[in-house]
């Protein structure tokens, strides 16, 4: 089927978006509020930070990082975490030798109560396409260079399972509290494509 | 799309790189999101809405665009819309005289959530165990399915047993919630490439009717 092109030409994607909403809000099948809501929250609440402040207190306090790889869902909900895209979140570990990466090939699956929206990189075809073929040479682009003897894990989303990638602490962090910490943690880290930097 | 090739080289990320970087991409997620519920709809169906795009619905406008028309197919099939609407609204909002098709009759699949979610609970025991070989089917279902064409046929180990969930295959069709076990499979990469391929593993969260004992 053809959705956006047909006897007039091509009608822009924002153009289409602006007709749905009206056809929508006019019948009232669709309430506005809801819809401003949905959005503000992506924009402001539900992104990355969250899934930053899970990894700090994972990297000080030994208890949590226990529950948090024994049960995702549970410890990141002690935190005020859930909702859509996180029924079930289990975590990976990174360590010097392991490293996890989390790619969903047959769509764009990623824990939206942790991290929020994907960003383009992860929805881009090429990231879904050669992440499960050759993840070593797609790091690398992306920026990332692993040791040979570092064992790569992918982790394909292919259920209602989410992945989130604790990563490893940075050596010479020993001293800084967890809220020191958060702003350390970069949402490319807990997906597996970075590593964390010391300040 | 996972092992096709011919995509080009992989982008780093950027940093500064805004939650929606155009307004409509935010109203199309939100109406997205909305459209399901009413159009009497399921993730799963969404997701079966996305794979039915042609090339260019599903790739031209990036991934919001890509929601914004496989909501369009949703409302279209449930008969909320009429095939069309949405073109000829905004053709009138650009300023042409352009009729607008008859709002139909809706015809919402004839269907209910047994829960919220997609976990359930079931009165089995998972047929297999962490640690057990096992293969992915060789299988081609003719709709939705939530297996990867690069796993089947290929053998790999369980890692974790995962709570069990409503199988897409079924539930994007609204046949049944049919509940299972889902397990995290480790296959070699060399299971799935050849000899060839770098050395690494790659998990994938199977349901139990995807996959058989392997010796």
């Amino acid at each position: 089927m053809t959705t956006t092109s047909g006897s007039g030409g091509r009608i822009p994607p924002a153009l289409r978006t602006e007709a749905l909403e009206q056809l929508l809000t006019e019948r009232g099948l669709i309430d506005p509020a809801a819809m401003n809501k949905i959005i503000t929250d992506y924009e402001t609440n539900i992104g990355p930070l969250n899934g930053a402040k899970v990894v700090a207190k994972a990297w000080t306090d030994p208890e949590y990082r226990q529950r948090l790889l024994e049960d995702g869902t549970a410890a990141i909900k002690e935190l005020g975490f859930a909702g859509r895209q996180g029924e079930h979140i289990v975590v990976a570990e990174n360590t010097a030798t392991t490293h996890n990466v989390v790619v969903c090939t047959l769509c764009s699956c990623y824990p939206w109560p942790v991290l929020g929206l994907p960003p383009s990189w992860y929805k881009d075809p090429v990231y879904r396409s050669r992440m499960v073929r050759e993840p070593r040479a797609v790091l690398a682009e992306m920026g990332l260079e692993l040791a040979d003897d570092v064992q790569i894990t992918v982790r394909d989303s292919t259920s209602e399972v989410r992945w989130l990638v604790l990563p490893e602490r940075p050596a010479g962090t020993g001293h800084l509290t967890e809220e020191e910490l958060v702003p350390l943690v970069s949402r490319d880290a807990m997906v597996g494509v970075a590593k964390v930097a010391a300040p | 799309m996972g092992g096709t090739q011919g995509w080009g080289r992989a982008h780093p990320p950027r940093a500064d790189e805004p939650v929606f970087s155009q307004p409509w991409q935010g109203r199309a997620f939100a109406l997205a999101l909305l459209s399901s519920r009413v159009a009497g709809q399921n993730i799963d169906a969404f997701r079966h809405a996305l794979e039915r795009l042609d090339r260019a619905a599903y790739l031209d406008d990036g991934y919001y665009g890509r929601w914004l028309n496989g909501a369009e197919l949703q409302l279209t099939e449930s008969a909320i819309l009429a095939p069309g609407a949405i073109n000829a609204r905004a053709r009138n909002l650009s300023g042409k005289d352009t009729q607008e098709p008859p709002v139909p009759e809706p015809a919402r699949p004839d269907y209910a959530p047994a829960a919220p979610g997609s976990l359930r609970t079931v009165d089995t025991t998972p047929a297999f165990a962490a640690g057990e070989r096992v293969r992915a089917r060789d299988i081609s279902p003719p709709g939705h399915t939530r297996l990867p064409g690069y796993l089947r046929g290929h053998t790999g180990v369980v890692e974790l047993v995962q709570p069990a969930a409503v199988l897409p295959d079924t539930n994007a069709h609204f046949q049944g919630e049919n509940a299972q076990y889902v397990y995290s499979v480790r296959f070699a990469s060399r299971e799935l490439w050849g000899a060839g391929a770098e050395s690494f593993a790659v998990t994938a969260e199977l349901y139990e009717s995807y996959l058989e004992k392997a010796s």
